[in-house]
């Protein structure tokens, strides 16, 4: 009951409204351009043969799994007023939530880009090369054999994105009509004691991140080949 | 007029020779058959000549060009000269159409021409009518089909065929054969078609060559090679007394 009334009162609250479009624009502008970024790296560090192949490997591997607090805390130290790019000034703002997410997603568009293109290059390569592909009709062959998985990893990084938290606290510091999010609205209600709205505004949190995850669905299944 | 000419060509893995300097000429529209155990070195004899991995050591001369000092655009055209249908063919995942049609769009070729190329190859290996199936749901044989049609549309100049039959019943063994045989009498197309079927490389080869460790033992007429073998090995080979 307690978990209802809040959600109509969240829902009756205009600043609800404002959060979770503060939400979505964030981790959906983080995404996309993780997936600008981490799309043609990982291709050029999935496809090419270079010197230092493993431990590339290793690196993407590992920022993939960097605790968000860690990259919250890097970007704030690079933001802040003292900081190399504190003059731009943008601690606090949603551009530096923004900066911090694509911190988060990139290496893991990446990292799922370059294994995708990987398994796939050593399916497809010779057949089209043999069929007279160039490198660059090869890359694009090897690009829409991958979109499957590459979809699959722009899911995860958006998924990660919207659901962290200790970043965009430490560079947007949560301030009301600014910065806050869903999830740092989340933390504000849960120290606050208000459980019922924490709950209200995670139920919230879960359905908007499922509706965009079923845009990424349809698109993939809309790609995808009955076997 | 020689199409191809190899020479002294080699080719190693981790210091074991899987070619072992290979010396031949190959005149235009000629059929040539390779026989030989499994690894005797014939699929990366025919992937040397495909340009799809550079040999160690030794020359390929294709339509006189050397390949191996070949700029990257050049090689793409030499190439696209080729056709190659894999033992294991893979498929796109696409419709059996845009998988035809796939070397055809690296071609620049008019929209209309493609079409009539992909109808005209579908017809061919018998699969009129598939043009709109998923090629991941066709069965083996129907991909090794889709495959050599595919390769057939970019009408090459040679073709590379690696046990492009293995896969097929007899009916469909008899037709693809049929088909290489047009394609070799009456559009001039030189082949090299890798095979474990001796009865087959009599039936198509003018030339036949034995491979084997890498080497090629012998090369000469179907007649030859397997009514007049010089090498014992040849000979132990299609007598069927090698364990291999």
């Amino acid at each position: 009951m307690a978990i209802g009334e809040s959600l109509l009162e969240a829902f009756s609250a205009g600043e609800l409204w404002q959060i979770m479009f503060l939400s979505l624009r964030v981790s959906g502008t983080a995404t996309f351009l993780a997936a600008c970024c981490g799309i043609p790296l990982g291709m050029i560090l999935g496809l090419r043969v270079y010197v230092g192949r493993r431990m590339i490997n290793n690196l993407v591997n590992t920022a993939m799994g960097l605790p968000p607090v860690v990259i919250g805390l890097f970007v704030f130290l690079l933001v802040s007023r003292t900081g190399p790019l504190g003059f731009l000034e943008l601690l606090y703002t949603p551009t530096a939530m923004i900066v911090a997410q694509w911190v988060l997603a990139t290496p893991i568009v990446t990292g799922i880009t370059m294994a995708a293109v990987r398994s796939v290059q050593n399916k497809y390569r010779d057949t089209a090369l043999s069929l007279g592909a160039t490198e660059t009709q090869l890359w694009i062959t090897i690009l829409k054999e991958a979109r499957i998985s590459i979809l699959a990893g722009i899911c995860v990084a958006f998924g990660q994105a919207i659901s962290e938290v200790g970043a965009i606290m430490i560079v947007g510091g949560n301030i009301r009509f600014t910065t806050r999010a869903m999830t740092t609205a989340i933390v504000l209600q849960t120290r606050m004691g208000l459980f019922g709205m924490a709950i209200a505004l995670g139920l919230i949190l879960i359905v908007l991140a499922f509706l965009v995850n079923l845009i990424f669905t349809t698109l993939q299944e809309g790609t995808e080949v009955v076997r | 007029m020689t199409l191809l000419k190899v020479s002294n060509l080699s080719k190693k893995y981790a210091e074991k020779y899987a070619i072992k300097d290979i010396s031949f000429e190959l005149e235009q529209r000629k059929f040539f058959t390779l026989i030989g155990p499994s690894g005797a070195g014939k699929t990366t004899l025919l992937r040397l000549i495909n340009l799809l991995e550079p040999p160690t050591s030794g020359e390929i001369e294709y339509n006189g060009w050397s390949l191996s000092i070949l700029p990257k655009k050049k090689m793409v055209k030499a190439r696209r000269e080729m056709g190659f249908v894999f033992q294991r063919p893979v498929v796109f995942s696409a419709t059996v159409n845009a998988n035809v049609a796939y070397g055809l769009n690296f071609r620049n070729l008019p929209s209309d021409e493609i079409e009539k190329r992909v109808h005209r190859a579908l017809d061919m290996v018998g699969l009129q009518g598939f043009e709109e199936r998923k090629a991941l749901t066709l069965s083996g044989g129907e991909i090794q089909r889709v495959a050599l049609a595919r390769t057939l549309a970019t009408e090459p100049k040679m073709l590379l065929l690696d046990e492009a039959t293995a896969d097929l019943d007899p009916t469909n063994v008899a037709l693809v054969e049929n088909v290489l045989k047009k394609f070799n009498k009456e559009k001039s197309v030189t082949i090299i078609m890798a095979t474990h079927n001796f009865f087959q490389a009599k039936r198509l080869g003018d030339i036949v060559g034995f491979v084997m460790g890498g080497e090629m033992i012998e090369m000469g007429t179907a007649d030859q090679i397997f009514n007049h073998p010089q090498d014992e090995r040849t000979e132990a080979f299609i007598s069927g007394e090698m364990i291999y």
